[in-house]
């Protein structure tokens, strides 16, 4: 099903394997710390999915399985780098120092953004599919207008490849030879349709066909997504223009908290990837090669725990936002529409009555 | 005070080189706007003078003009874009509404979305069709747009330095009948600010409201009913979202009879809007209900018989007759 086009560093067994092309140039301490973060970010994300379950959350769309992909993109990146997700990009936005709350308050419908996408370098989730990838060639653009050496990342699934948002930013990237790397989660389910439906050649073959190279990783592979990453970055810097990336993954859990993957997707196939999991396989070379003792990874696992526990905490906090403040930021500059709505707000006061 | 004639195509192509002149971060993309000077010729000779980096000639993708401008601004550029022709937009129309209307507000005011959509837009050039359609109630109707609609070269000069300056995002309607109609132009001094209406015939007897191409048939149409005994006072909205009530108001509770003229079609229009407004504002003062000339609930028709469907002097004058009709 994959075939030998697959850069794989390290096996689901946790075994390395040697590539013609790419060599893990990661120490154990750094191979740990990308443990550490895939650990917290799926803690985090149970936590979210739980909190979504007590009601808590209006909806969540869990990353879990697709750690790795995340991880290692999102660590391959330099501070100065600037990235456009779609929604489920929780593991990148820890990368970039978002703190767990903001990345749940647009789920806890606080927020239709959640953090500064400046402070962070990390835009704010969007939601309609592709419209991203535009955004990010455009700053792509941008950033080689003012000669910068940085490059731009965006991120978008198997499902959203179809949409011509994507492939427009393609035709962009090529023409204009922008310093992006997209990065294509595959993760096979588009909520219930299959990557198949989506694409009838492996996607990473499309960009061959715009013009830049395509690269299928094995996503469950967290060394094998840093380092061709992080050569797509830099070579982006150095002006070698676009790469997609395809990152080769499986959404272990639901599309989001409102989907039932049991009606569409059969046990079988969940089994299989379970046995390819991302943190397992890191764990085990890390254990194996560099000797970490059990006494390690229970500290990674109560600092997770400590950390889901605070962001229950923060959500239970995060109140309504109070309502006069939709007419907040829809301008830059008074309109009077918005003006007037705000008026009659304050005029006849909130009505959240029965309707 | 310097003032020279010039068409308003020159106008928008000679407030553009002044735009970019003053800020290197204003930018322009579209397609064939560079080499060719655009199909109306309004970016001729700025891609020779500012170079292929400023003046970007675009892949033929609308939604690609517009989500790459969204990613420059956030960058810290101004893009003016131009969307070829008014029935183009539509490609363009997801990244409008969900990202360019919404992105300072999802951001909490972070991102500046300060781009200019340029449309050429309505009819009267005998095109074929998707040529010559008014789009704008669509994003009229969208908070987080802006809308104005220049009518005027000395407006359609001042207006897109405006619009550029502005740090919300604007849709630029450019009457494109009206492109090739000269003008003078002042230089110096910007005739008033960019949401504002403009009366252009002061009138006694009915207020008509008129925006892009139908300003001029206004005025025509106000010279034939002065003829007639008629005395009807022309306002030009100039900016659709936000309209500039003010005048307008002043004008009806002056005249008590409102006319809108659109090239628009009328269900859920700006027209509608403006009447609307009106009615509420100046109830007790409207000695008839207000009355919009608006192209038909048709699809743009072939244009040779396009003229049959844009308000004409007759019609605009039916209107008038229409709302004297009430004691």
């Amino acid at each position: 099903m994959i075939g030998e086009e697959l850069i794989q560093l390290l096996t689901p067994e946790g075994q390395r394997v040697a590539h013609p092309e790419y060599e893990s140039t990661l120490g154990g301490d750094e191979v740990f710390s990308f443990y550490r973060d895939m650990v917290i970010i799926r803690r985090l994300c149970n936590e979210a999915t739980s909190l979504q379950r007590q009601g808590q959350l209006a909806l969540w769309a869990p990353l879990q399985g697709q750690e790795a992909a995340q991880i290692g993109a999102g660590r391959a990146l330099e501070p100065m780098d600037f990235t456009f997700p779609s929604y489920r990009e929780h593991g990148i936005a820890w990368t970039r120092g978002v703190p767990p709350a903001d990345m749940l308050r647009i789920f806890r419908a606080t927020t239709t953004g959640g953090w500064d996408p400046q402070k962070y370098r990390h835009s704010v989730p969007t939601v309609v599919l592709g419209n991203q990838a535009l955004h990010a060639v455009g700053y792509a653009m941008g950033v080689q207008r003012d000669g910068a050496e940085e490059a731009v990342m965006t991120f978008f699934g198997d499902g959203a490849s179809s949409q011509g948002d994507v492939l427009e930013s393609f035709v962009w990237a090529a023409s204009f030879n922008a310093p992006i790397v997209f990065i294509l989660q595959n993760n096979q389910w588009a909520i219930s349709e299959p990557s198949s439906l989506q694409a009838k050649i492996p996607l990473y073959h499309r960009a061959h066909g715009f013009g830049f190279p395509g690269f299928r990783v094995d996503g469950n592979d967290v060394l094998a997504m840093y380092e061709v990453t992080k050569r797509a970055l830099d070579n982006a810097r150095a002006g070698g223009g676009p790469t997609l990336i395809e990152a080769y993954t499986y959404r272990m859990g639901a599309h989001t908290t409102s989907d039932d993957p049991t009606r569409y997707r059969i046990d079988a196939e969940v089994e299989m990837w379970k046995h390819r999991d991302p943190v397992e396989r890191t764990k085990a070379l890390l254990a194996r090669e560099y000797k970490v003792k059990k006494a390690a990874f229970d500290e990674v696992a109560a600092e997770a725990e400590t950390l889901a526990l605070q962001l229950r905490e923060d959500v239970l906090a995060m109140d309504a936002p109070d309502p006069i403040t939709m007419f907040d930021d829809v301008y830059a500059d008074a309109h009077p529409l918005v003006d007037e709505g705000r008026r009659e707000m304050i005029e006849l006061g909130v009505s959240v009555g029965p309707r | 005070m310097t003032t020279t004639t010039m068409t308003m195509a020159k106008a928008l192509n000679e407030g553009l080189r002044r735009a970019m002149e003053k800020d290197r971060r204003v930018l322009l993309m579209g397609e064939d706007i560079g080499k060719l000077g655009g199909v109306f010729r309004i970016t001729d000779g700025l891609q020779k003078d500012f170079g292929e980096d400023r003046v970007i000639d675009a892949p033929l993708a609308e939604s690609a003009i517009v989500g790459t401008a969204v990613g420059l601004a956030v960058r810290g550029y101004r893009t003016v874009v131009e969307i070829q022709f008014d029935g183009f937009v539509y490609p363009a129309f997801d990244q409008i509404v969900s990202q360019v209307a919404k992105l300072h507000k999802r951001t909490d005011g972070v991102y500046t979305m300060g781009l200019v959509i340029r449309l050429p837009f309505q009819g009267g050039i005998g095109a074929i069709e998707h040529h010559s359609e008014s789009p704008e109630a669509y994003f009229v109707h969208t908070a987080g747009l802006r809308v104005v609609a220049c009518s005027t070269p000395n407006d359609a000069y001042w207006m897109i330095q405006q619009s550029i300056e502005h740090d919300d995002p604007v849709i630029f309607c450019e009457p494109k009948s009206r492109y090739w109609e000269k003008g003078e132009v002042d230089l110096d001094n910007p005739p008033r600010g960019l949401f504002d209406a403009e009366v252009r015939r002061e009138g006694s007897d009915v207020t008509v409201v008129a925006y892009g191409s139908m300003v001029k048939t206004a005025l025509r149409a106000a010279e034939a009913a002065a003829g007639e005994g008629v005395s009807v006072e022309v306002i030009d909205a100039r900016s659709l979202s936000p309209l500039d009530l003010d005048p307008m108001i002043a004008s009806v509770e002056k005249t008590g009879r409102l006319v809108v003229v659109q090239e628009a079609t009328k269900s859920a229009s700006v027209g509608s809007e403006i009447v609307a407004e009106l009615t509420e504002r100046c109830f007790y003062s409207l000695r008839a209900p207000g009355v919009r000339v608006s192209g038909y609930h048709v699809p743009y028709p072939p244009s040779r018989i396009e003229d049959a469907f844009r308000p004409s002097v007759d019609r605009v004058l039916d209107g008038i007759d229409r709302v004297m009709g009430y004691a």
